[in-house]
């Protein structure tokens, strides 16, 4: 069914946490890597190899640039699936293929059923799905539901595998429908926040600002100033005397 | 968006089959002999299917495309199949009964017409209700495909009442002179609305950095085109846009005019006249999607959705 299910109680999603992002690229890796051989098909490529490599991934990481002069920032920006609360790739489905899951809310794509139309493609203003070059059927991020109840795993292994991959700590997974559960908590102490809310698809997701850069204050000093400024004890005040003598 | 010909050719054909079928079925024309019910059903049959082909063709699993009528209640692409498959079987109904028992009541026809209008209604918002391109979620987009198909509609029907060598009304030129200057008027105004409004996402919204300062992209996820540049990144330069819509004008409404007013009893005349108006008709589908940005691509670096650029 392509009608929305009314909200779950149970949201899940992530936070991506804008200002520990180094952009090392190693959730957008480790995504293919999953999911080329868990849920559906085999994320395939057109051309993994050579000048111009191309195929279907889940999860990009972009850059930008916000701001100039000293309190300009230069931001890694990950983008996968938000998994929508009013999703419009889900009700434009004219298959029943994308649904979003009415126990926990993850938007899925029913790969037996999907006929490559692309329609939701276009619905999606966050570009989160992506068309299987050798399958002909629609993909997007899962959540990683092979791995978030898989009990086969080891417990701290039931994250998504860009979650348990970053190696700064910038993806958190977690439920929102809970004001108590970590990411709520994260994202209601840092103001975390929609992208492009004016298309009005509620994301699940949130988004975490970069910090505003420490200022600079008149009471710092060079790091050469502070080392004039120590003033040395004991045997260190001793040696300093005595090789002003000497000088 | 990637104007891919399928689709093109999808729209533009089946609307015109569709326009011409509303005609026919309020049964002005003569189809007691049978070459003529010959004729008028292939026509309708040919233009109306070959356009619901053409539109699986775009499909990557097209022996699933029955599928895609099960969703009528949330997409408007389910309900175009559907309503397509309803007017496909109210046409066969209605063709066989002209066969065995002569012309049909007024209001089967009224009815099949309903259906028609709603079909191509349906077509028109499979890209009307997409909020992710701004100049398609607008009111006009359908009026527009509406009025095209049934200008397209109008002058088929013309061409086939001269062929049949039925008399023509001087109203129903009449009506087919207003519906063309109506409906390149109204899309004359759709471009306008194209040109002149603005959007409300940018790459401030689009990335939530807006508090910072202005966005710009730094560097792209990936070094090569992926799908979602192939499918949306695909933006005519606006000098080209200008000239391919003057072109489609011209094809569209000025050559079919001046044949109708010339001489609106010819056959060929009113035949070329139909020709000229598909030829306009597919220029303004490929500007349709060629001319059509996608919020998505605000994230590949473009500075501001404003459309007009
Ligand atoms: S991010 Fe895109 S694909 Fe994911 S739920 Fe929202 S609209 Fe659908
Ligand atoms: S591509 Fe597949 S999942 Fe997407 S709208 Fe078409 S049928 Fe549904
Ligand atoms: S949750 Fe899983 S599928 Fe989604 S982006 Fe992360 S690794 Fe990829």
């Amino acid at each position: 069914m392509t009608s929305l299910p009314e909200p779950s109680a149970i949201k899940l999603g992530l936070v991506i946490d804008l200002d520990i992002c180094v952009g090392c690229q190693a959730c957008v890796v480790n995504c293919k890597e999953w999911n080329t051989s868990g849920y559906g098909a085999p994320l395939s490529d057109e051309s993994a190899y050579g000048a111009q490599p191309s195929g279907s991934w889940l999860n990009r990481v972009h850059a930008f640039e916000a701001g100039v002069g000293e309190d300009a920032k230069t931001v890694h920006f990950p983008k996968s699936c938000l998994h929508c609360e009013d999703a419009p790739c889900v009700t434009a489905c004219p298959t029943g293929a994308s649904f979003k899951r009415a126990e926990d809310g993850i938007v899925l794509v029913n790969e037996d059923w999907c006929i490559g139309c692309g329609l939701c493609a276009w619905s999606c203003p966050y570009g989160a799905r992506e068309m299987d070059p050798a399958e002909g059927v629609m993909k997007k991020c899962t959540l990683c539901v092979d791995r978030i109840y898989n009990e086969n795993l080891p417990e701290e292994d039931r994250v998504p595998a860009c979650v348990r991959t970053c190696p700064t700590n910038a993806r958190h997974f977690g439920d929102f429908g809970d004001p108590n559960s970590d990411v709520s908590i994260m994202v209601a102490e840092r103001g975390g926040y929609d992208l492009l809310p004016e298309q009005g698809t509620k994301p699940v997701n949130k988004y975490l600002p970069p910090r505003p850069r420490r200022k600079s204050n008149d009471e710092s000093m060079s790091l050469l100033a502070m080392a004039d400024a120590a003033t040395p004890k004991g045997f260190w005040q001793w040696m300093d005397n005595t090789l002003e003598k000497l000088g | 968006m990637h104007p891919a010909w399928s689709i093109i050719f999808f729209t533009s054909i089946s609307g015109l089959g569709l326009g011409l079928s509303g005609l026919i079925v309020l049964g002005l024309l003569d189809l007691s002999r049978f070459l003529h019910l010959f004729v008028a059903s292939s026509a309708v049959f040919g233009l109306i299917s070959a356009g619901l082909l053409s539109s699986t063709l775009h499909l990557g699993h097209p022996e699933r495309a029955w599928r895609a009528l099960s969703q009528w209640r949330s997409s408007w692409l389910s309900r175009e199949g559907v309503l397509a498959v309803l007017v496909l079987a109210s046409l066969g109904c209605w063709f066989a009964w002209n066969f065995f028992f002569g012309p049909p009541p007024l209001w089967c026809g009224i009815l099949i017409l309903v259906l028609i209008v709603a079909t191509v209604y349906a077509t028109s918002m499979i890209y009307g209700s997409l909020k992710t391109v701004a100049c398609w979620h607008h009111p006009l987009t359908p009026v527009c495909y509406l009025m095209f198909s049934a200008c397209g509609g109008s002058l088929a029907f013309l061409s086939m009442l001269a062929l049949f060598g039925q008399p023509i009304l001087g109203i129903l030129k009449d009506i087919t002179l207003a519906l063309l200057i109506g409906a390149w008027t109204l899309k004359y105004a759709w471009w306008w609305a194209l040109d002149n409004r603005g959007s409300a996402s940018s790459l401030e919204t689009a990335t939530g950095l807006g508090t910072i300062g202005k966005v710009r992209s730094l560097m792209p996820p990936h070094t090569s085109e992926n799908y979602l540049q192939k499918e949306m990144g695909f933006v005519v330069a606006r000098r080209h846009a200008i000239k391919l819509r003057y072109i489609s004008i011209f094809f569209g409404a000025l050559l079919p005019i001046i044949c109708v007013i010339f001489n609106g009893s010819s056959a060929v005349l009113l035949g070329m006249a139909t020709i000229f108006h598909i030829t306009g008709i597919f220029v303004e589908r490929w500007l349709f999607f060629a001319e059509a940005k996608h919020v998505v691509t605000l994230y590949y670096g473009d500075e501001q959705l404003s459309i007009a650029s």
